[in-house]
């Protein structure tokens, strides 16, 4: 019979333990698969942070690091300068990246890191159970927020992206989505286009993944596929941000 | 190799660069800053790395990057600045990552001044960060040692893969001294096999990691700690005695402050005659308490002398357990004692005062 569709060997042969629904899954195959198709397995080194993420050293089938809380890309910085042959991503949520690794991200990014970074976006603390990120939306409910984010109070969400895509030092930017199959294709290309980036030695990439927290938003996983496309692209428009020739 | 005169900051800097080490992430703080200055010269003739950090806790990760990517690497701070490291040398040790971290201590608490100090003692040996961890923790109290401390520490650093801390003290960074680099014993290294190197399936797969959320999983990391701490504890407790033979009068001191202990405790003797002795930590961690034990058998009294309001005293009456008194004698704030200070202080406890 013939095989038209199999599990990369880049993903190792364990449970997740992401919530049903959640985009985790998909955002993990798509680098895998990049890693695969371009043969990097034997050099490519991750990077994962604290958050939702906190396990995935457990299912990327390459050599890796788990980072303190933001500090995913300093730890990938001392990597990279020690291997600069190979390559060096990290794996980041909105509370690890927008929040208390500003400083980190910022950085990497003005150095013109060689590394990529892969951005999950959902608007949401998922692991700690459902807090304020710095992305959640004006008038969205979180447990911190339990009236709906109020931007008198505590500001507005913060676009990553664009913020990045201002600095010299970052060579590729793009922001995709996962809300439908399309877009998950779309999304494949732009992280196949960062490690690219990477390996030409343009300097530092990222991939702003919108991504599900069905959990956490309190809706079924279809219903969390549509408040994303209604509510999260109409504030973080999809697209490229930044390419470096 | 013959002796040149180096400030220590450049001493440790060119040490480490002659251990091997060939990476180095800094930030600048006062007094330390001429060893990222040096590095940022000196890498680059030897085919190493030197990046300047957008902070201290970004430099500390780094390190952890680049000690698990298999590389001897290097950080320098001071006092503040070692504070907001103290989360990433957590992840460092849980990891068992080999680095060395060098402190130039100033004086706090908070921003505090920059002149020496021994404040972060506690810090050094007793945790700073969160967790059941050691460091292995050289006090040196000259440029040549500092030198030697540095060389060894890489050593020592690899073989156990426990960070190491070079605890020094803004007069060690900034004073001038002759100093010959000579490389020291070298260990039997395992490689480094547990390093993310990128992985081609000929060894298991590298995972650099802190994260035991089992309970057994965590347990039993920590026991494998200690066991190694232990080793530690047996095999790299150094200390100097100076006059302790005939001592009646028994002194703790380290780094700055036990070199103006040595000139005291010879004008003690020569004009005072007061028997006073030294007992000199050269690691603060692992401490030398068995010699202080041994001697609080023959003298009538011990004296820890700091640049802090008392926080080796607390190890030196480990050591001595109750065998006879502990008195302590501090400064703070950048002051340093002087020698006619300390012989006040023992003239003090020899009329039982």
């Amino acid at each position: 019979m013939a095989v038209v569709f199999k599990k990369t060997p880049l993903i190792c042969d364990v449970p997740f333990h992401y919530c049903p629904g959640c985009t985790h899954g998909i955002a993990h195959r798509l680098v895998a698969e990049c890693i695969e198709e371009m043969g990097l397995q034997d050099k490519a080194i991750s990077v994962v942070p604290v958050g939702c993420a906190v396990f995935a050293y457990k299912y990327f089938n390459v050599d890796s690091f788990q980072a303190s809380h933001g500090r995913a890309p300093a730890v990938a910085t001392g990597a990279k300068r020690v291997h600069p042959d190979k390559l060096v991503f990290t794996y980041q949520g909105d509370g690890d990246l927008a929040s208390i690794g500003t400083a980190e991200i910022v950085h990497a990014a003005a150095r013109g890191e060689k590394i990529t970074t892969i951005f999950i976006n959902n608007a949401i603390y998922g692991m700690t159970g459902g807090q304020m990120a710095p992305t959640t939306l004006v008038g969205q409910k979180t447990t911190t927020s339990p009236f709906g984010r109020d931007e008198v109070h505590c500001g507005y969400p913060v676009r990553i992206s664009e913020m990045l895509s201002t600095l010299d030092g970052a060579a590729y930017i793009e922001r995709v989505s996962l809300h439908d199959v399309p877009n998950i294709n779309k999304a494949k290309k732009a992280i196949r286009k960062a490690f690219e980036t990477q390996i030409a030695g343009k300097g530092f990439s990222l991939v702003e993944i919108l991504s599900t927290c069905p959990t956490n938003w309190g809706l079924s996983p279809v219903e969390a596929i549509k408040w994303l496309k209604d509510n999260m692209i109409p504030y973080y428009p999809l697209g490229v941000f930044k390419e470096a020739k | 190799m013959e002796k040149v005169l180096m400030k220590g900051n450049e001493a440790i800097a060119e040490a480490a660069v002659q251990a091997g080490c060939r990476f180095f992430f800094g930030y600048p703080i006062t007094p330390q800053n001429q060893i990222p200055e040096y590095m940022s010269r000196r890498m680059p003739e030897v085919g190493g790395t030197f990046l300047q950090a957008e902070s201290e806790v970004s430099a500390i990760n780094m390190v952890y990057g680049a000690a698990g990517a298999g590389a001897r690497v290097m950080t320098s701070s001071s006092s503040p600045g070692i504070s907001l490291k103290q989360e990433g040398i957590s992840y460092i040790a849980c990891a068992e990552l080999p680095c060395v971290i060098v402190n130039m201590m100033r004086s706090g608490p908070g921003l505090g001044g920059i002149l020496a100090s021994q404040g972060d003692y506690f810090q050094s040996v007793k945790g700073g960060g969160h967790g059941d961890y050691r460091l292995i923790v050289y006090a040196p109290s000259s440029v040549q040692e500092a030198a030697d401390c540095v060389m060894e520490a890489f050593e020592a650093s690899d073989y156990y893969r426990v960070p190491a801390l070079i605890l020094g003290d803004g007069m060690i960074g900034q004073m001038m001294e002759p100093v010959e680099f000579k490389q020291p014993k070298k260990r039997e290294q395992k490689e480094k096999t547990w390093a993310a190197t990128g992985w081609d399936g000929s060894r298991e797969r590298a995972v650099i990691n802190s994260l035991y959320i089992e309970a057994e999983e965590m347990n039993a990391v920590i026991g494998r700690l200690q066991r190694v701490y232990r080793e530690i504890e047996k095999n790299e407790t150094q200390f100097e005695e100076f006059m302790m033979d005939d001592a009646e009068i028994g002194i703790v001191a380290y780094g700055t402050t036990a070199r103006i202990v040595r000139n005291a405790v010879l004008k003690a003797r020569n004009d005072f005659g007061i028997k006073a002795g030294l007992i000199r930590p050269i690691t603060v961690w692992p401490f030398p308490y068995a010699p202080i034990a041994d001697a609080a058998k023959r003298v009538t009294a011990f004296l820890a002398v700091e640049m802090s309001t008392g926080q080796m005293v607390e190890d030196v009456r480990l050591g001595v357990n109750g065998a006879c008194p502990v008195s302590f004698l501090g400064t703070t704030g950048g002051i340093a004692q002087t020698p006619l200070q300390i012989i006040k202080k023992l003239k003090e406890i020899k009329e039982g005062k």
